[in-house]
């Protein structure tokens, strides 16, 4: 032992217990594979043991004994689905796996007259918990086109991010102002490919040469092209403001008052929604993009004479000293920091 | 010891009693409403068999005695279970003879105490019940789930209704609506519903109830409109998208 691993080609580590020892049960004849010192070869402990020892010792850890450059197994790319396998084995057995949780959103999109207009509610939940009271729902796809988001906050952020940069490259290459059926076939294919567990619902409003179109798209690759849409858990309570009240032709304060009505009506009623409203208004050669254009959650009672510690010790004496008088700093000469 | 694993993650095997029933013919959702002279209820007409819209002409509104309403949504067999056992409650109060009969909130606690004690048994009512009523000039909505849930508010709503109408109920009552504001604040949500809810169907009826007595209307459809432009040719400008 104590042989650096690069200097020879193989490492041998060898703990041996004999089978009274506690740490038996933790020992190699209760696993099937173990993982031996290098990362890239698992090898089952019982050809290596019953050949070289006696047989009250077992062999805790697994020698490697092959080179390492004849073995290297490239690592897969990709998704590895190696736990569906066992999800399934669990499943047989009579384990309910949870099942797919709506996280809680209200998204909208409506088309108005001169564009689109998107809504989102600013609340992120962790199971009961509101893990973030502000954050940001509406992403941004193109300068003439954005993405809402519902589902898993991390799926959603990284596929508009990804499908985002995609679009910049695109442009760069074309020369030309991103379409809105680009992000869209763009973002289709990627969650097709993922099978549904890329767990994002989008809706996809954008005002390019074509002009203004609004899409929605479910996880498992889906799409609909709609004048209004709604999305997440709050959906259904958004789509009865939009089904009652949507008309062709609206303007843009209309519209923007209907998309509020619509995602309070979300943010009242539906648990997993909350806190503010975000609404990005795009039309043909301009966006605005309103942060927290309504708040109807504020902090209500917030005490007004703010908050004041009563000093219940009296100081009787302040003394400083500093400690480099106390200290000897020695300055070694060479490289400060040696990884 | 023997070890317990292949019996704790299964639920109960076959064989067993009956422990959950499954609804076969159910109705949809039922919207209720209080307005300035008593409560107004909607419904619409469908039996719905699993998927299937099987029947189109059945009466989810029915009289309870003198002063109360009931609206159903659920397993229509079970629904016609409730009926009969009402009808006993008001035969025996009839009996009575006593000058006095049982108001809404008193068949509301009735039907409370049914469906509590069915859910106890493990042998649920499967209906969600709206109970309206008005008795000595006092107003009163209440209503069911098939657990026993009861309470009682200016509006309720049962199924999809909760999801769909309620938000908009919650928008728009008042206090103060007088009878065509309320048909039409139902008309809007059974609209809604019947834009977004698969079970429903275009065939509904519309309930009224005052001091002076009950009435349940005609069945009739609502209209609906489907010419948004964007409907009519959907993927223009999109191509390759549906």
């Amino acid at each position: 032992m104590g042989v650096g691993f690069e200097t020879v080609p193989f490492l041998t580590t060898f703990i041996l217990l004999p089978k009274t020892s506690p740490l038996f049960p933790y020992s190699s004849g209760f696993f099937s594979q173990i993982f031996c010192e290098s990362p890239t070869r698992l090898i089952d402990p019982q050809l290596v043991s019953s050949s070289l020892l006696p047989a009250n010792l077992l062999i805790l850890g697994v020698s490697y004994l092959k080179m390492p450059s004849e073995t290297m197994d490239v690592p897969k790319t990709g998704f590895s689905f190696d736990l569906c396998r066992r999800n399934d084995m669990l499943a047989k057995k009579g384990l309910k796996s949870p099942s797919y949780l709506k996280t809680g959103t209200t998204i909208v999109g409506l088309i108005f007259e001169n564009g689109v207009i998107l809504g989102a509610d600013t609340r992120a939940t962790e199971g009961p918990i509101v893990a973030d009271k502000n954050c940001e729902k509406i992403h941004y796809m193109a300068p003439n086109i954005y993405c809402c988001g519902a589902g898993t906050a991390a799926d959603t952020e990284a596929v508009t991010d990804n499908i985002s940069s995609q679009l910049k490259l695109h442009r760069y290459h074309t020369g030309r102002e991103s379409r809105v059926v680009t992000a869209l076939t763009l973002l289709k294919s990627h969650l097709f490919r993922y099978q549904g567990h890329v767990s994002a619902a989008l809706v996809l409003g954008g005002v390019d040469v074509t002009g203004p179109h609004l899409h929605t798209i479910y996880p498992h690759g889906s799409t609909d092209t709609l004048p209004y849409a709604t999305m997440g858990s709050g959906s259904l309570a958004a789509m009865a403001i939009f089904e009652s009240e949507y008309r062709e032709g609206l303007t843009r304060d209309e519209g923007v008052n209907l998309v509020t009505k619509a995602i309070c009506s979300g943010i009242f009623n539906d648990l997993g929604s909350g806190s503010n409203v975000d609404v990005c208004v795009i039309e043909k050669g301009k966006k605005e993009y309103l942060r927290n254009h309504l708040t109807p959650n504020p902090r209500t009672y917030i005490s007004s004479r703010g908050y004041t510690f009563s000093k219940k010790a009296e100081v009787l004496l302040t003394k400083i000293t500093p400690l480099k008088e106390l200290v000897e700093v020695v300055e070694v000469g060479g490289d400060a920091m040696e990884e | 010891m023997v070890s317990s694993q292949s019996e704790s993650g299964l639920l109960s095997s076959e064989g067993d009693s009956q422990r959950t029933q499954y609804p076969y013919v159910t109705g949809t959702s039922v919207i209720g409403i209080k307005y300035k002279d008593g409560i107004l209820m909607a419904a619409d007409m469908g039996g719905s068999y699993g998927s299937t819209i099987r029947y189109k002409s059945v009466e989810r509104l029915k009289q309870v005695g003198k002063h109360s309403l009931l609206g159903a949504s659920g397993e229509i067999s079970d629904f016609q279970e409730i009926l009969r056992y009402l009808d006993e409650l008001i035969l025996h109060d009839n009996m009575w003879d006593d000058g006095n009969s049982l108001g809404p909130k008193e068949v509301h606690n009735y039907l409370t105490r049914i469906m509590y004690n069915r859910r106890n048994k493990f042998d649920p009512l499967w209906n969600s019940l709206v109970l309206g009523g008005v008795k000595n000039g006092q107003k009163y909505l209440g209503s069911v789930s098939m657990i026993g849930v009861h309470f009682e508010d200016s509006h309720v709503a049962t199924g999809f209704g909760n999801h769909l109408a309620r938000p908009i109920l919650r928008e728009e009552w008042r206090e103060d609506l007088s009878f065509e504001e309320g048909v039409k604040l139902l008309e809007k949500c059974m609209r809604n519903l019947l834009y977004r809810d698969r079970s429903a169907v275009n065939k509904l009826q519309i309930a009224k109830i005052t001091e002076d007595g009950l009435t349940i209307s005609q069945p009739y459809s609502l209209k609906t409109f489907w010419n948004f432009g964007a409907f009519q040719n959907p993927t223009v400008g999109a191509e390759g998208s549906w």
